[in-house]
């Protein structure tokens, strides 16, 4: 089943907090390949933000494999953990950025921690301002910045280091229409790069737009994967996809659960 | 650059939590300044125990003319004298003394106007009034009784006295102050573990922000951990510091320039074993806060 070209693998992964009886994902198998633009999409509480956290080895599942570029999560011992996260960038809805670094400080933090060379990234952080369209703006604070751009540096701060893989959860979900199609046309920039992108998200809007695969995800169980699809294909009628799913009318306690376990 | 940003970390941690760094340091400079006491008196215990164990003896005094006791009839004769000598010398007892020698009414008055020089006992005793005595010097402290045993109940003996048991209430009331000081020590060292643990805590919960991205964008557990364990380690060896200041000052101008020119025969701890102190309560302030600092980031380390 598996191919060389596989980045992401789950295999009947299951994933169940304690204080719930339901499991949040329940025997999934998928794989994401090398190069592939991937949206997870689902109601708040179906368990895509769960995938990420897997993904990311923030949590580990109950049961089930999960191999990312080619290492077995499980195997990875905690204090190996920090070294696997280098070959991620994550993008978060909340931008998650330092309130007291500059632009500049809060992408060069990364690969400070990481410890790389001042040289290196006097180079690398001025060229993934310039890929994010921040080139000007290096010296700005980040409450001196729109929710768009806040992201931007967010994006920079998770590409910088050229990790073969971009997680992003709900990037767009504190942004304007407008601002969205921005940050989308710029993580589709970044895939054709060679970066594998995931995206969790439950606009339907940009799902639509952007015609990649998608994975839906619904009570923890996949539901659909399509090679180019549409946010709610399955159950909507209408091509531009206002989502009139039955999975909006689930109710939200999950995921407000769901996201406490990963905070 | 590692080390650099380490430092700066290190740096906003202990300028943000400003307070409860000096806590931690005040904290730990007292309980160590116990620390440091409590050996120095343990050790001046153990010095004193030498020095007056040894010149500790057995006196085993005779009758005198008119002395009233169990086994007193009147002065004690040559012979009883002699037996005493000899129970000594008896294979049961020999191995337990060192040596044993006579001392007469002439050699005790002498001993005793030196003992009470420029007092009244002095001017008002006579020779006449000393008894003689076997002056017995144990093999070891612990022989004394039974040297004690094997001769108060011959006749003509008065007294047996033990010098040491003399001395003990002396040691007792010094291994009182030095347990007291272990105590307040211990104590000290409790609350000042436990108050770096929450100075770190608090440090950490400060930049929880900082925490999960650094956690997000990679780095490794000793990185993240490092500047706070420092931080730690940082405040508690100023406090170290500080205490081994007051040790030696203690020790210096309080038992050198005090005490000494008081008992000028007593041997009394000087500089030399309190800097065998110093480098002690430095090792014990950087081990603790350095164990306590990392077991209370340990759980900002969780993925």
């Amino acid at each position: 089943m598996r191919t060389l070209s596989d980045v992401i693998l789950f295999d009947n992964v299951t994933k169940t907090y304690s204080r719930k009886a339901r499991p949040a994902l329940g025997g999934v198998s998928m794989e994401i390949l090398k190069g592939e633009f991937v949206f997870l999409v689902g109601a708040s509480g179906s368990g895509k933000s769960t995938m990420i956290r897997l993904m990311m080895r923030e949590e580990q599942p109950n049961s089930g494999d999960i191999h990312v570029l080619g290492q077995r999560l499980a195997a990875i011992s905690n204090s190996k953990v920090p070294f696997f996260r280098r070959n991620l960038g994550v993008v978060f809805q909340d931008f998650r950025l330092l309130r007291n670094k500059t632009v500049y400080e809060n992408v060069a933090f990364t690969l400070q921690v990481i410890g790389k060379s001042r040289g290196f990234i006097s180079e690398a952080v001025p060229d993934v301002l310039k890929i994010v369209g921040l080139a000007g703006k290096s010296s700005r604070f980040p409450h001196e910045l729109s929710g768009g751009e806040q992201q931007r540096v967010a994006i920079a701060r998770a590409v910088v280091n050229k990790p073969p893989i971009l997680l992003a959860d709900e990037p767009t979900g504190n942004l304007d229409p407008a601002t969205s199609a921005g940050i989308m046309a710029l993580l589709a920039r970044i895939n054709e790069g060679g970066t594998t992108v995931v995206m969790a998200t439950h606009e339907a809007s940009i799902v639509d737009a952007m015609q990649r695969r998608v994975i839906e995800v619904d009570s923890g169980k996949i539901v659909r994967d399509q090679k180019t699809g549409a946010y709610g294909s399955k159950l909507s009628t209408t091509p531009s996809g206002k989502q009139v799913t039955v999975n909006e009318n689930e109710p939200m306690l999950e995921s407000e659960d769901a996201e406490e376990a990963g905070a | 650059m590692r080390a650099a940003l380490v430092l700066q970390e290190v740096w906003t941690g202990l300028r943000r939590n400003m307070s409860m760094v000096v806590s931690v340091i005040l904290v730990t400079f007292i309980s160590l300044t116990f620390v440091g006491a409590a050996m120095l008196l343990q050790g001046q215990i153990n010095q004193m125990k030498g020095f007056w164990y040894d010149r500790a003896q057995v006196a085993v005094y005779f009758c005198n003319e008119g002395d009233v006791g169990p086994n007193c009839t009147g002065e004690a004769t040559q012979e009883q004298i002699d037996e005493v000598t000899a129970t000594l010398e008896t294979d049961a007892i020999a191995p337990f003394v060192q040596t044993v020698e006579f001392e007469d009414r002439a050699q005790a008055f002498e001993n005793f106007k030196d003992q009470f020089e420029g007092t009244q006992a002095a001017e008002f005793a006579t020779e006449e009034s000393m008894s003689q005595a076997l002056r017995v010097q144990p093999q070891s402290p612990q022989d004394a009784s039974i040297v004690a045993e094997a001769t108060s109940s011959l006749p003509g003996v008065l007294e047996v006295q033990d010098q040491r048991r003399l001395l003990e209430p002396i040691f007792q009331a010094l291994n009182t102050a030095s347990l007291v000081a272990v105590s307040v020590a211990v104590i000290m060292l409790v609350a000042a573990v436990l108050l770096i643990s929450t100075t770190i805590r608090l440090s950490a919960f400060s930049r929880q922000r900082e925490l999960g991205i650094m956690r997000l964008v990679g780095a490794s557990n000793r990185f993240i951990q490092t500047p706070f364990i420092l931080e730690g380690v940082i405040s508690a060896l100023i406090g170290s510091v500080l205490a081994s200041g007051a040790v030696l000052a203690l020790v210096q101008w309080g038992v050198q320039g005090y005490l000494a020119p008081l008992l000028p025969t007593y041997p009394l701890v000087g500089i030399d074993a309190t800097l065998l102190v110093i480098p002690v309560l430095l090792a014990i302030g950087v081990l603790l806060s350095g164990v306590a600092a990392a077991v209370a980031i340990r759980r900002y380390l969780r993925v």
